[in-house]
């Protein structure tokens, strides 16, 4: 190819690799050189501390750790409760069941909405005092359950990962009704051809061949889930005290709240490590599955 | 069109649209950013007034909410493209940073000109924290770096006609803690709720222990613990942490106060769900947009102590500050004048339902609005105070009320863990001296 046509060819990609490296390639390298600095996001001056940062998030910072114990909290009760849940409406759904196409638009409703709007619908529903949570639990007797969902320690942490668990769960919904509709029928008429029960069925065949979708669907789950934030904002802003704090507002208090934006960018760094290091493991767990016999 | 011209009319076309990007700037027009989303209308009419008056075109750009507009400003700050003029939303730190790079201007000249009449009718205090005195602990040289145009104060509004069903008198509110207890009692057995506010924003915990601090112990020594000599753990601040442990357990806060934003308090106190609430004077405008026929009054906060006048948080509402590096500094600064104009302030007054930051403005206040102005003498603002708290000490003392609040903390294990953080970051800012 002449020289003249490769540059063309070139040119051709050049806004796409600029835009790439501007507002990707460059935020993301300015990160890592931020997180050695000590700097108020404002100032010309930034003072080098190494890993000084890092070392602080490592040893003193009980918040912080608190937070991703929060995040991880609520990523177990998403990874279990609010996929079970998908994957029972998605089986209904593929069973043709009357209706089948209102619930999938139905379902699919609490993801399209936004993070601060459910957040400030639950925070209705949950009120201590005018809450429709209490008002039902009243309704039927259990007077001595109601309480401050939000503000209570005891309950808080759990009422937001619910909301977040209503909020998303339409998406695995999607995801696993579309793995189950491509499972060829003739593997369940074959096997039922062989006397097999519903749920040797479910264990023999669709449990095997849904396994990559499973792997997706918990990939995304987590990854959405540790990354929680706009409910909290909107329900108890990560309190009371720190009970429902998670790493992303407690980034975004660092930055904005305490100014410290070197440190800020050290606890992302932190976190996307930790994210990295999920989804590894999580792909190798995958990946054994897929070549166990 | 032949082959070869593609990549040169390509190239062509990048760099056209790249240039459209530019921001179109007019070399005669003042811009100003602004957060006030309530505002916009009522700014646009100013701007209005003072072109048909000067000539002068002023244009008002609002970035909201507050937390994009503090980032836009920061951002902006880094890259040398603030406007004319700007507010810098944040701690008293962020405005030092903002000035020590060089991007505002200093106005104490302007401002004492002619005798200082300009600075004499102006509230002192919300002008004081745009001020920077000699010696101040953030190294910014002396001067006046920003001009208040409204002002406000925090304090306590209660619901006289849940005071009557509750056979309190709603001419004489409670002004000692021992009446706001006793109050707060009655109200509970009639089943009224007691104090709303928003909570869950740490910084209006802050407002009411720095109000009983102040009380309790004065300002030296609310000084001389920001400066690391008095500890958290000394018996006053002991004291201030358990006047939150009484409130939670005499029933006195409304229900789910602890992680509540503001906007929910208010909705609950204009609906008549909550006896008392900790507010700032602009909840004039906004409970009037709630509820146009709630029948409140405003009350001091509750005295907790003899010793030391009794003060409430309070200063400047929203403040202008002129890009140091404008062109237009001079018509900058002469609109700031105009804006902070008697006439100016009673209109922005009367339409937004704010206190003016100019004394010769008070004139047809609303009564409520009145009562709050009554008590701008008596406010107080961190920002006032010549040194700071460490944010992370100040975090993790308004979330220890917090877990005070839930019952899952006594005032001594938070006095003690706020004073091992503050031991920390005293530590660390001897080490970063030593470095510098």
């Amino acid at each position: 190819m002449r020289f003249k046509d490769q540059l063309e060819n070139y040119l051709f990609v050049l806004p796409a690799i600029i835009l790439f490296a501007v507002f990707s390639i460059y935020p993301f390298l300015k990160v890592f050189q931020l997180s050695v600095y000590e700097w108020d996001g404002i100032s010309s001056m930034m003072r080098f501390v190494g890993l000084a940062n890092f070392w602080d998030i490592f040893r003193h910072n009980g918040v912080w750790w608190t937070s991703v114990w929060n995040a991880i909290y609520i990523t177990l009760l998403a990874l279990t409760f609010q996929n079970i849940l998908a994957l029972l409406l998605a089986l209904a759904c593929d069973k043709g069941i009357r209706g089948g196409h209102v619930y999938r638009v139905i379902f699919y409703l609490p993801p399209v909405l936004s993070g601060i709007v459910v957040g400030l619908i639950w925070s209705w529903i949950y009120d201590g005092n005018y809450g429709l949570l209490n008002h039902w639990l009243k309704a039927i007797g259990l007077d001595s359950l109601t309480r401050s969902w939000l503000s209570d320690p005891k309950t808080a942490l759990t009422s937001v990962a619910v909301i977040h668990m209503w909020k998303g769960f339409g998406w695995g919904f999607v995801i696993l009704l579309a793995g189950l509709q491509n499972i060829p029928r003739e593997l369940y008429e074959a096997a039922r051809v062989d006397g097999a029960s519903g749920w040797q069925v479910f264990k023999e065949v669709t449990v095997p061949m849904m396994i990559p979708v499973f792997i997706l669907v918990a990939i995304l789950t987590v990854l959405g889930t540790m990354q929680i934030f706009d409910i909290i904002i909107s329900t108890t802003g990560g309190g009371p005290g720190y009970h429902t704090e998670v790493p992303v507002t407690r980034i975004l208090s660092t930055m904005t709240g305490t100014s410290q934006f070197g440190y800020a960018c050290a606890e992302g760094i932190m976190f996307g490590i930790l994210l990295l290091l999920v989804s590894l493991f999580q792909m190798r767990i995958g990946k054994t599955f897929r070549q166990a016999p | 069109m032949t082959h070869r011209k593609k990549p040169w009319i390509l190239g062509v076309c990048l760099a056209v649209a790249l240039a459209g990007c530019a921001q179109k700037q007019n070399a005669s027009q003042l811009t100003i950013w602004h957060w006030m989303s309530d505002r916009e209308d009522v700014f646009q009419e100013l701007a209005n007034r003072y072109h048909a008056s000067t000539g002068v075109s002023v244009r008002f750009q609002l970035f909201a909410p507050s937390d994009a507009y503090s980032q836009k400003v920061k951002a902006a700050a880094q890259t040398s493209t603030l406007p004319d003029i700007f507010g810098i939303l944040g701690e008293k730190r962020d405005f030092a940073s903002f000035i020590l790079s060089g991007h505002v201007a200093n106005l104490a000249a302007e401002v004492d000109a002619g005798e200082g009449s300009w600075r004499k009718v102006l509230f002192e205090k919300p002008l004081l924290m745009n001020e920077f005195m000699a010696g101040n602990s953030y190294g910014v040289g002396v001067g006046t770096y920003g001009i208040p145009i409204d002002v406000m104060n925090i304090q306590f509004v209660y619901n006289k006609e849940l005071f009557r069903q509750a056979g309190l008198d709603p001419g004489k509110p409670p002004a000692t803690w021992k009446e706001f207890l006793s109050a707060s009692a009655k109200l509970k057995e009639k089943g009224i709720q007691g104090l709303v506010s928003g909570w869950g924003e740490i910084w209006m915990i802050e407002c009411l222990a720095s109000n009983f601090a102040s009380n309790i112990m004065g300002e030296e020594k609310v000084l001389a613990t920001l400066r690391g000599k008095v500890p958290y753990t000394d018996s006053d601040w002991i004291r201030v942490l358990k006047f939150f442990q009484e409130m939670r357990e005499q029933g006195v806060l409304a229900d789910g106060v602890v992680t509540m934003i503001n906007k929910r308090a208010e909705q609950l106190f204009a609906n008549g769900q909550a006896a008392f609430a900790m507010n700032g004077s602009w909840c004039v405008n906004v409970y009037h947009g709630m509820n146009p026929n709630l029948d409140y009054g405003v009350m001091l906060p509750p005295r907790v102590s003899n010793a030391y006048p009794q003060v409430i948080w309070g200063g400047a509402g929203s403040s202008l500050m002129v890009n140091e590096k404008s062109s237009r500094k001079k018509q900058a600064i002469d609109f700031l004048q105009w804006l902070t104009a008697k006439d100016q302030q009673v209109y922005l007054a009367a339409q937004t339902r704010n206190l003016p930051s100019n004394r010769e403005a008070l004139v047809d206040l609303h009564p409520i609005l009145a009562e709050f102005a009554n008590g701008m003498d008596r406010a107080v603002h961190p920002s006032l105070l010549p040194l700071a708290e460490f944010p992370l000490v100040t975090e993790a003392f308004t979330k220890g009320i917090q877990s005070i609040l839930i019952g899952e903390k006594t005032p001594e294990e938070v006095a003690e863990e706020v004073q091992a953080l503050k031991e920390r970051e005293l530590q660390k800012q001897s080490a970063r001296n030593k470095q510098s």
